[in-house]
């Protein structure tokens, strides 16, 4: 009987390890591909890397053009998203939810959170580019991408103003505040920190996407920095897989640095989250 | 101020609403297209075609390579996920102390935000060199580099969300458990996974439908060689590599090859919706269970 018992503890022992084991090499994954692309590019980091423009010669090529597209297509993502999805949240949270249009909407945001981000870019193919001829614009990338990351914004924002008490709706409504009135004054301000929190997320997302903007036909070879929302563009993504599916070594180094300066941006992204959201708990909002 | 109140609720609802046209207007424009492809090519000849030439002279439209090419490098990277995936769920949720699981979890995060560019860059110049080095036949591109990586990818998900699972399965069940002097490996394995099943199956679903749709790891890694294999040593092509290497060429619009990725990508999103709907009624199942 003892023996039994201590076999049972030995194994309790080795599959606490393997699980240990396993988990511990998903983390050794991550620091494996930081490393390995800290080595390939970090020679080539430089600001003239930052600043400069396509080239065939790899060692002077910059990616300030791709950086520019990135940043207006999810300036254009932001504008239609943000309020698009923090007004679905809010009707969703606070009016339908008994609704049984309401019910509806909720499955098919889910699906929708889940549908390849490919598909996006068809339809965004199908609708921006061609039906509402946008051409292969700034536009029409950053709607496609709005689209993509609405379910997102949507799910995150409602959970945030799922976190606000009941209680401070019922005390606003009992001073005589309409439901629209408590929902602006009382219920957003609160659930403030959470809906950037997921906003800021949700685009970081955004910002990474790479195979709908291929599909809407944002090219790889733009050499200039978008001017307008009507301009063909490339975002850095695509300026990463061009140089990635290139042979020689230097366009690789190249890809690597590029990498670097995405991972880079999407951590400011990911701390201005975390900040934002201690900065509005000090100020015991929440 | 009362007079506006209907205006905007009103105007709220249209957001929300938005999201029943964005579904629309997807199986619209996949329809419109895949009707028109479908009036060229028999949808038998589509479905059940082993090859699949569109861009050649002489045009082959069966679609059959793409999806066995899918399908292996999902069932690789499931291969990756779903056993790693689920061990470190049984850690953190029924081992691990909460000041490792506050210190793991964030970092599990950041492993499912890099930007799948990023893991196709690994997939084709780290993991397919590391790999060459111990399987000498092994293609630059191949199935078995870029499915790996996926299952990386894909492994937070199915560690999350089957860690949300078993933190629901109730208290009761693992003390009745440990009073029969079980192990928390016995109990685990015998007690929480069971109880925790069917949102563990809703977590591995949903897993394989992320794995399907996957675009840029394929796209860099795999190759552009759609062939009819279950070799993961050589060069093959997806569903998403082959939208990919359609989009980046000059096909011109209103053409028979231009309407394929249309075609292809009705495929995938009838796929990835069916897993989608399998895996929502799963979720929705273990939360009635317990609650």
């Amino acid at each position: 009987m003892i023996s039994g018992t201590a076999r049972r503890r030995a194994q309790d022992l080795a599959f606490q390890t393997v699980a240990l084991l396993v988990l511990c090499l998903a983390l050794g994954a991550l620091a494996a591909l930081i490393i390995d692309v800290w080595q390939d590019g970090a020679s080539r980091l430089s600001l003239d890397f930052v600043r400069g423009f396509p080239s065939r010669r790899a060692e002077q090529a910059g990616i300030w053009h791709a950086l520019m597209g990135s940043v207006s297509v999810i300036a254009v993502t932001t504008v239609i998203a943000v309020p698009l999805g923090v007004g679905a949240a809010i009707y969703l949270e606070e009016y339908g939810t008994r609704s049984r249009a309401a019910k509806l909407i909720e499955i098919n945001i889910t699906n929708l959170a889940a549908v390849p981000s490919i598909i996006y870019g068809l339809l965004g193919l199908g609708l921006f580019v061609r039906m509402l001829a946008m051409g292969r614009s700034v536009m029409a990338g950053g709607a496609t991408l709005a689209l993509l990351a609405l379910p997102v914004v949507i799910l995150s924002t409602r959970e945030a103003l799922r976190a606000v008490p009941m209680s401070l709706r019922e005390g606003s409504y009992a001073l005589g505040a309409t439901k629209w009135q408590t929902i602006w004054n009382q219920v957003i301000p609160v659930a403030m920190p959470g809906i950037l929190t997921g906003l800021i997320l949700a685009l970081s997302r955004a910002i990474g996407e790479t195979a709908p903007l291929i599909t809407i036909g944002a090219v790889t070879f733009v050499s200039f920095a978008p001017d307008s929302l009507w301009s063909p563009f490339t975002v850095l993504p695509i300026q990463i897989f061009n140089w990635v599916s290139r042979p020689q070594v230097e366009f690789q180094a190249n890809a690597a640095a590029g990498i670097i300066i995405l991972l880079l941006l999407l951590l400011t992204m990911n701390a201005l989250a975390i900040w934002l959201r201690d900065r509005y708990q000090k100020r015991g909002l929440l | 101020m009362k007079r506006f109140e209907p205006a905007i609720e009103w105007a709220l609802f249209s957001c929300a609403a938005l999201s029943v046209a964005t579904t629309a207007g997807i199986i619209l424009v996949l329809a419109v297209e895949t009707w028109e492809f479908l009036r060229a090519v028999p949808l038998l000849d589509f479905l059940f075609g082993t090859e699949w030439t569109p861009l050649f002279a002489t045009p082959r439209f069966g679609v059959l390579p793409l999806v066995v090419g899918t399908l292996l490098v999902s069932s690789i990277a499931m291969l990756v996920a779903l056993p790693f995936g689920l061990l470190s769920a049984i850690y953190l949720s029924e081992y691990a102390r909460p000041g490792v699981r506050r210190g793991v979890k964030p970092v599990l995060e950041v492993l499912a935000g890099v930007p799948t560019v990023v893991y196709g860059y690994f997939a084709l110049l780290f993991v397919t060199p590391l790999l060459q080095r111990v399987i000498p036949g092994l293609a630059g591109f191949n199935a078995l580099g870029p499915g790996i990586v996926m299952g990386i990818m894909i492994l937070p998900l199915v560690s999350s969300l089957s860690e949300d699972a078993m933190q629901g399965v109730p208290r009761g069940l693992r003390e009745g458990s440990y009073a029969l002097g079980a192990t928390k490996m016995q109990t685990s394995l015998k007690v929480v996974v069971p109880a925790a099943f069917s949102g563990i199956t809703a977590a591995f679903i949903l897993a394989v439908s992320r794995a399907i749709g996957e675009t840029m790891i394929v796209a860099i890694a795999a190759g552009q060689q759609p062939r009819l294999t279950g070799n993961p040593l050589v060069p093959i092509e997806t569903m998403t590599a082959y939208i990919v290497q359609v989009s980046l060429g000059d096909t011109p619009q209103g053409t028979l090859e231009y309407r394929t990725i249309f075609a292809v990508g009705m495929l995938l999103f009838l796929g990835t919706f069916v897993l989608n709907l399998i895996s929502a009624w799963l979720r929705e199942r273990y939360r009635e269970e317990y609650s």
